[in-house]
């Protein structure tokens, strides 16, 4: 195995929860269990809490970036930080994610050379990264030798700002994790799941609260479980006082939570009304054994694979909704049925199965005895990096 | 008879006194009007320098591009605020501040510092901050004087001020520190 030291660097503080966090720690964790060793370079408020594969990039800083308020990683100490992780890992590759991002990440593409790879995640990042005032970052995007996209909309956004094309590996899950759970189901009672941020429209909670009434109605030992951030108060027209606390909102919830709660679940479901790129959280349902609805978008009917891996219904129909999830909560076999489709269907979204593709880019942009070393060319900081390490020797 | 007209005198002189007030008053609430637009006009420039200066900074390389990025995004964003209403605009500018302040600490004054021409570009950055903080005290300043004045009976009931608006204080966060994080 020519590769064998594998550096990934996340650009976004290691205590906060979010998507690139975990896909990180997902890609780490399974990369090492294929016997890579694996070093992860991170912000980090608190670098007690932090594995051991996690190297401390530096406290972040908060500050605000596209809009809202981030905490990144910048400056002399950061990139001081950055250097030192890239000279003593010895790495045979890194991989940087969203390497836009004005962090950790940016840091490490304009710091290091040789083998670089870059995984580009959100479809929003503003770039005007290509206008004069951008020569620094410009010229460190360009180092990157393999790019990597996890969704279609990221793809498109890489290709119309940054120009080049990206190869499209979609988010992984980790199955097993979601296997490992014990089942506490109480007979007789029916539990509806829904996931995602309350207060976002295109999530589509209201549409399932439409249709919750007639599913109440036909089953009264059925709750609705609401997990994610937002406002509960905003939804309170569409709650009957009279369920009591059959619809419980339980707030923003731990990984370790939500593969409980989605285990727990009969039904989950995903009323989204659009803005999707992939919906992984489909298939941590499917991993987790629970029957999904989701509405019709074609980024979840190609992961249903057209309903044989879980109930479509159209998008923002309500009526529809009701019925689909009263099918399936009175037929059981159809449910079960569904729920060994996703069981099968998953397994193309495993990470044992993702990393795959992944360790093939690796492979395409590594050179045999290649190393990634620190770029100290042409840069006016390199001076001062030689400073830092004349300080680190003293 | 006597007592006749020196009560008309007495009272034409008061009116006279009372008229020439109100013109005295009129004329200040003119004067600080004019005072208020001098000082807006002062802050703006000052606020497109400052976001010019920090553009230039941005795009020096004496910096690493992580902090590049962060401070010339919010430079563009309030550049390109100009259009904006004022609250939106005081909202851009103060995340610039922000910015400024995030990324400026000592260390990186020393590395900015210990390039050629560094200093300079440095200096021009940081000298139209504290312009910026400057001209925008001295307008809120102008404004607080001006509607304390609007507010008096006598301008009030004698609509002095005309049609003019109430002018209105201008809240940036615009301090900019240079922090020492070690």
């Amino acid at each position: 195995m020519s590769i064998k030291r594998i550096g990934i660097v996340c650009p976004y503080s290691w205590d906060v929860p979010g998507g690139v966090r975990s896909h990180v720690a997902d890609l780490a964790l399974t990369l090492q269990s294929r016997g890579y060793e694996v070093s992860v370079l991170a912000p980090v408020e608190d670098p007690d809490t932090l594995p051991d594969y996690v190297f401390d990039g530096g406290r972040p800083i908060a500050v605000s970036y596209n809009g809202a308020v981030a905490r990144l990683s910048f400056g002399v100490r950061a990139t001081r930080r950055v250097r030192q992780w890239i000279r003593e890992g010895n790495f045979d590759i890194v991989h940087i994610h969203e390497p836009v991002a004005p962090s950790s990440s940016l840091l490490t593409c304009w710091a290091a050379r040789g083998p670089l790879v870059a995984t580009w995640h959100s479809s929003h990042e503003r770039s005007r990264m290509l206008s004069a005032g951008y020569y620094v970052a410009q010229t460190a995007m360009e180092k990157i030798r393999g790019r990597i996209a996890v969704s279609e909309a990221a793809r498109e956004t890489l290709v119309r700002h940054i120009g080049g094309d990206a190869v499209l590996i979609p988010n992984g899950v980790r199955v097993a994790e979601f296997r490992d759970q014990e089942s506490v189901s109480v007979e007789g009672t029916q539990k509806i799941l829904f996931l995602g941020r309350i207060d976002e429209p295109r999530k589509g909670l209201e549409v399932l609260l439409r249709a919750i009434p007639h599913v109440f109605s036909a089953f009264d030992r059925c709750e609705l479980i609401v997990a994610g951030p937002g406002d509960p108060a905003e939804f309170k027209d569409f709650v009957d006082p009279s369920w009591g606390d059959r619809v419980k909102f339980v707030g923003i919830i731990s990984d370790e939570e939500k593969r409980r709660t989605l285990h727990q679940a009969d039904l989950y479901v995903a009323p989204h009304i659009g803005g999707e790129s992939f919906g992984i959280v489909l298939a941590e349902a499917m991993a987790a054994g629970t029957a999904v609805v989701a509405s019709d978008l074609p980024a979840f009917d190609r992961v249903l694979q057209s309903g044989k891996a879980g109930k479509i219904f159209p998008v923002g129909d309500s009526e529809a909704l009701g019925l689909a999830i009263i099918e399936l909560l009175t037929d059981t076999e159809q449910r079960e049925a569904l729920v060994d489709a996703g069981n099968i269907r998953v397994m193309d979204f495993d990470w044992d199965r993702v990393v795959q593709d992944v360790i093939a880019v690796y492979e395409a942009v590594h050179t045999e005895g290649e190393k990634v070393e620190e770029d100290l060319r042409g840069q006016v900081v390199g001076r001062f990096a030689g400073r830092s390490i004349r300080l680190s020797e003293e | 008879m006597a007592l006749w007209i020196f009560l008309s005198v007495v009272f034409v002189l008061l009116a006279a006194f009372f008229i020439l007030y109100l013109g005295m008053t009129a004329g200040r609430i003119d004067r600080l009007h004019r005072r208020i637009d001098i000082a807006m006009i002062s802050l703006d420039s000052h606020l497109l320098r400052r976001s010019g200066a920090t553009l230039e900074l941005a795009s020096s390389g004496f910096m690493d591009p992580a902090s590049s990025v962060l401070i010339s995004e919010a430079a563009h964003a309030a550049r390109l605020s100009t259009d904006l209403s004022s609250t939106q605009r005081d909202r851009a500018e103060s995340e610039l501040t922000s910015a400024l302040n995030a990324v400026l600490d000592t260390e990186e004054i020393e590395l900015i510092q210990s390039e050629i021409g560094g200093q300079e570009i440095l200096e021009a950055c940081l000298a139209a901050s504290r312009r910026v903080e400057l001209s925008r005290r001295f307008l809120n300043d102008a404004v607080r004087a001006c509607s304390q004045l609007r507010q008096q009976r006598s301008a009030r009931w004698f609509h002095l001020a005309g049609h003019t608006p109430v002018p209105q204080t201008r809240e940036i966060y615009d301090h900019v520190e240079i922090s020492d994080r070690g």
